[in-house]
């Protein structure tokens, strides 16, 4: 990093991304490996590391113990929670979910994955695509993802072969379309070796594409604004009632999608009136446009009463209100969710009273059968709710817009968050999922 | 403020925002969540970069209204002299309200004892959380990176204390999309860490980018230190340099400020923000590893008093 300029490092692009293996497909390695080959890991850590694995008896530095920073996991050897890492190259700058391989962990990948443009699938060369791997395409497909990585790990394994590879990538790519994923880069690796991570591998000449690391710099940070609808949750509304500014009256928030201009028509929701946007100020700055994920503040041209928890959208492209959700969940809480549970539930900036009124199906992640009228969903299921509000919300389809049409459930009791959900249909794909035979026996 | 990112061979849209835009967007709408959604938040300051650049954002986020929010500064009475006038005149500039818990006051009274090696810094916990509760703040900022340490790798944007400020590690609620989840009982609190995802280089170049004034300690000046456990500390009356440690004159500046007793300065030239800038992009240590003597005590020193409810 010695040589890079200060200019060139202010001129990046931040991406987030997340990583999703099996507990023994190596994921550590090629996380510690993206860290240590991309200068990310400093002396002083290293140092750490090393004194860590030698107390341990290890022979050589253990990079996982990089990434396990909490003592149960580093007693254990495995990661129980998502951690965050980051680094940089002169391209850009990474924010990295690092999750939990485990099964009992798919909450926290679902946490990972919310937040990321792009998702690393590890799979053991040897094992090829096992349901493990069938579950965390199927994770990434439900939560829109826009682009997936297929890292073929351990190819010093299986002697860099390229049929092992080309198996594996065929087989992956044609059940992640399935599932609706838009866009598979299948890369092969040794992560141990440190094949094709962050330098290309002198092993493999018959793969031509990118490192993962190159893959990483150059993928594209999608902001289709032109297909976008417009969006912004008012958070706050900013009354200085100084001298300076006795009537400035600005109503605040991050823009969810899209981009608002000033002089444009707008409606407020849910009370649906509408108005024109008579100014934009960008954190104290007024400018004439502004776009996702930029938080600003909208001045309007008629005195409207707007309130933290509206939706201002333009005019002419409005999301319907309802106060009946239909949605995919995860759930996220050690209690189960059951049918006729009182919730509060966070849209945006807005928090109603809700009732879970059914469960029509639980998902089974390994084969994408649905199991009808579970009853309950319990920790790390996935499955089909119907949702009754206090109040209209205006929602958007998960698939139109990942923030207006996410939203978490919480316990009005405890404050536990207990359920991420997804409005409108789960996958992208016209009909993935199976429901399972009547006569098959549910597990619950 | 905002630039358009200049397009990395053609691959980013002209909508992607920069790194540091992205970064401060994010910062300003989880300012404005708390702002919105809790009776009495309060900005722990300490003078140090972190919480002057918090400032900053809260500054823009609420602009042209003024910072919904006091101040809590936990003075460990080991203070760099500098920091404490910056501390005071950002207060009076931007007619704030500060609270100061203060270490000196618990050991006067004898609640809090001395350590032996003279290193306060653990014992701001106490006076932290008790005035916490105290004045009944539901949310407290702080500036914490998950950058700085492993253990602060796993801590969430928005973290539930329990009524004796305890961060539990396994207990934590997951966090999905940008829909943080605030509720608490009475008695608990959350910590805010708006600076989550901002790593020190992003610190430097958006004080650099908003010409953010610093405490002068943060740039080349000449000192007199002795050297402990291979730090440079400050000479001074808190209790240093002990019989056989030498005090020397050295060009050095400090990459974190907290109490004198256990915050090293490291040798550096470097007088301007480019300079601090491209010092930091080449250094090879991290930043607590290259000054933070508490953070050596173990492998899981942090995540220890992180637990009992420090930041």
């Amino acid at each position: 990093m010695s040589t890079v300029t200060t200019e060139a490092l202010a001129a990046t692009t931040l991406l987030r991304f997340a990583t999703a293996g099996s507990v023994d497909d190596g994921k550590s390695t090629l996380v510690g490996r993206l860290l240590h080959d991309s200068k990310s890991v400093l002396a002083d850590q290293l140092e750490a590391v090393e004194r860590a694995s030698a107390s341990r008896g290890q022979d050589g530095p253990d990079l996982a113990l990089l990434t396990d920073g909490l003592r149960a996991e580093r007693e254990q050897g495995i990661t129980i929670d998502v951690a965050y890492r980051y680094f940089a190259t002169p391209r850009r700058r990474f924010i990295l979910a690092d999750t939990p391989g485990h099964v009992q962990y798919t909450r926290n990948m679902v946490t990972g994955a919310s937040t990321a443009e792009l998702t690393v699938i590890l799979v053991d060369a040897r094992n090829g695509v096992v349901e493990q791997t069938r579950r965390h395409a199927a994770i990434a497909a439900l939560l829109r993802v826009p682009h997936v990585v297929l890292a073929v790990n351990k190819m010093d394994l299986v002697g860099y072969r390229e049929p092992v590879f080309a198996a594996i990538a065929e087989e992956f790519t044609a059940y992640a379309t399935e599932l609706g994923v838009p866009e598979v880069t299948a890369i092969p690796i040794s992560a141990l070796a440190g094949d094709n991570v962050v330098e290309p591998s002198a092993h493999m000449d018959w793969y031509g594409g990118p490192t993962v690391l190159e893959h990483l710099e150059t993928v594209p940070v999608s902001h289709d604004l032109a297909h976008c609808h417009a969006r912004l949750p008012v958070q706050y509304v900013i009354r200085p009632q100084s001298a300076e500014h006795p009537d400035y009256r600005g109503y605040a928030g991050q823009i969810a999608a899209g981009s608002f201009r000033v002089g444009e028509e707008v409606t407020v929701l849910p009370s649906g009136r509408t108005t024109t946007i008579s100014g934009i100020d960008l954190l104290g700055e007024p400018v004439d446009v502004a776009w996702t994920t930029q938080s600003v503040t909208l001045l309007l041209a008629d005195d409207l009463d707007v309130s933290r928890g509206d939706l201002i959208v333009p005019a002419k492209d409005a999301p319907p209100t309802t106060q009946d959700v239909e949605a995919t969940v995860c759930h996220v809480a050690d209690a189960p969710l059951t049918v006729g549970h009182r919730v509060l539930l966070k849209h945006g900036t807005r928090t109603v009273k809700a009732i879970v009124k059914d469960i029509p199906s639980r998902l089974t992640l390994d084969d994408l059968s649905l199991h009808p009228h579970p009853g309950q969903l319990a920790a790390n299921d996935i499955g089909r709710v119907k949702i009754r509000t206090a109040e209209p919300l205006p929602v958007d389809a998960y698939a139109d817009s990942r923030r207006t049409g996410s939203f978490i459930l919480i316990d009005p009791a405890d404050g536990t968050t207990l359920t991420a959900g997804m409005v409108g249909e789960s996958f992208a794909a016209p009909e993935p999922v199976k429901v399972a035979a009547d006569d098959e026996g549910w597990d619950f | 403020m905002t630039t358009l990112a200049e397009a990395q061979g053609g691959t980013d849209s002209p909508y992607a925002l920069s790194h540091l835009d992205a970064l401060e967007s994010e910062a300003v709408h989880i300012f404005r969540e708390v702002a919105g959604e809790f009776e009495n938040p309060v900005i722990l300051f300490s003078g140090g970069k972190d919480s002057i650049v918090m400032l900053h954002l809260a500054l823009k986020a609420f602009a042209p209204a003024a910072v919904p929010f006091s101040l809590l500064h936990v003075d460990t009475g080991h203070n760099f002299p500098e920091v404490l006038e910056y501390r005071d005149r950002a207060v009076e500039r931007h007619g704030l309200r500060l609270h100061v818990a203060s270490v000196q006051d618990y050991i006067d009274r004898g609640v809090l004892k001395e350590r032996p090696d003279g290193t306060r810094n653990p014992l701001q916990t106490l006076p932290l959380t008790e005035r916490i509760q105290s004045e009944r703040f539901d949310a407290v900022f702080g500036g914490g990176r998950r950058d700085e340490e492993k253990a602060r790798a796993k801590e969430r944007v928005f973290s539930l204390r329990d009524e004796f400020s305890q961060w539990d590690p396994r207990r934590q609620r997951p966090e999905l999309w940008n829909l943080y989840n605030g509720r608490h009982a009475p008695g608990e609190h959350v910590r805010v860490f708006p600076l989550s995802n901002w790593t020190e280089l992003d610190v430097w170049q958006y004080i650099a980018r908003e010409g953010i004034a610093l405490p002068a300690i943060y740039f080349a000046h000449e000192r007199e230190v002795f050297q402990r456990a291979g730090m440079w500390l400050t000479a001074g009356e808190w209790g240093g340099p002990r019989a056989g440690e030498r005090v020397v004159t050295r060009l050095v500046r400090y990459r974190t400020v907290g109490d004198m007793s256990c915050t090293g300065a490291v040798d550096s030239g470097a007088t301007t923000l480019d300079a601090v800038i491209a010092e930091i992009a080449a250094s090879r240590l991290t930043e607590r590893g290259a000054t933070r003597a508490d953070d050596k005590l173990s492998e899981a020193a942090m995540e220890d008093r992180k637990r009992e409810g420090y930041f």
